[in-house]
């Protein structure tokens, strides 16, 4: 596909700034609802994120959370995440 | 989705567009998605629904809704006053973030702001995701430090005799600012109203 995609807006506002951001909220929504865990499972670990460092974009906060949601949920090691971690965009 | 007739897709790239970088983050997401359908937890299809429904079925227009309904309809105002979860309802918003509303409503004595001091607690159902600058260091601060000021720099200027009260939703609730409906608004049909309410208003960082 060519060009960017336009991206959906609210209120006049992106919902999201790039696909990827998407992807990190349906995937705390979808595991949290798929495992019965309370939203607070990825909530406390959201808040922790942020005051890891509270400078560092609010997406990237959430990816991390997600991570540590995943890597304490046995779900995945960090090795494991590291090695299946794409360095390129795949084509479609 | 458009058509490629390719030679060859090997990493010499005989074509004109250039593949973008991925950023890290960007790449490190897509790991976590990978992982987690291979392990079978889900399908993309889940994953899809959901943010569509983030993208077009979830943001203020359904809170706006609601308020235009409070405005028009005393015993729903009263209702929604009293159990939001249940109002919202009614009207068909709910679900994750919403299953704990409270309605706080704006009075000429009494303005309501919304915040969340430790992430971004937002309630979906009626709002949609959050801004930008609601999910900033400087907002989650300073909306409980210096609430009148940080209005004032807003945009939003609430004089002294008018009472501030601060919702931190940190907790399990989620709040929902019932603004006051503006004056000359009395002819206006219930679906004209809703064209009125701001995403800022039911917030509580703007007045209508």
């Amino acid at each position: 596909m060519d060009g960017p995609v336009a991206l959906p807006r609210d209120n006049g506002e992106l919902v999201f700034a790039a696909p990827w951001e998407g992807r990190a909220v349906a995937l705390a929504v979808a595991l949290v609802e798929r495992l019965g865990l309370p939203w607070d499972a990825f909530r406390l670990r959201l808040i922790d994120a942020i005051a890891d460092d509270p400078d560092r974009p609010y997406y990237e906060s959430w990816a991390a959370a997600l991570e540590a949601l995943v890597v304490s949920l046995e779900l995945a090691t960090t090795e494991a995440l590291t090695a299946t971690t794409p360095t390129e965009r795949p084509t479609l | 989705m458009s058509d490629h007739n390719h030679g060859d897709h090997g990493s010499d790239h005989g074509h004109n567009h250039h593949p973008e970088p991925l950023a890290p983050v960007e790449a490190r997401v897509a790991a976590i998605e990978s992982v987690l359908i291979e392990h079978g937890m889900f399908d993309t299809e889940m994953l899809d629904g959901i943010v569509e429904n983030f993208e077009h079925n979830l943001g203020p227009l359904n809170g706006a809704k609601v308020v235009a309904r409070a405005w028009i309809d005393p015993d729903y105002k009263a209702r929604l006053l009293d159990d939001g979860t249940a109002a919202i309802a009614e009207l068909g918003f709910g679900g994750a973030e919403g299953d704990h509303m409270v309605v706080v409503e704006n009075t000429p004595d009494v303005h309501n702001l919304v915040v969340c001091t430790l992430c971004s607690c937002y309630p979906w159902p009626t709002l949609g995701l959050p801004p930008a600058w609601y999910k900033a260091p400087a907002y989650r601060s300073r909306a409980v430090r210096e609430p009148r000021v940080l209005l004032a720099e807003m945009g939003t200027p609430i004089p002294d005799d008018v009472e501030i009260r601060v919702w931190d939703s940190s907790a399990e609730v989620r709040y929902l600012v019932l603004p006051q409906r503006p004056p000359g608004t009395d002819g206006l049909s219930e679906s004209e109203l809703v064209t009125r309410v701001t995403r800022d208003s039911m917030i509580g960082v703007a007045r209508l």
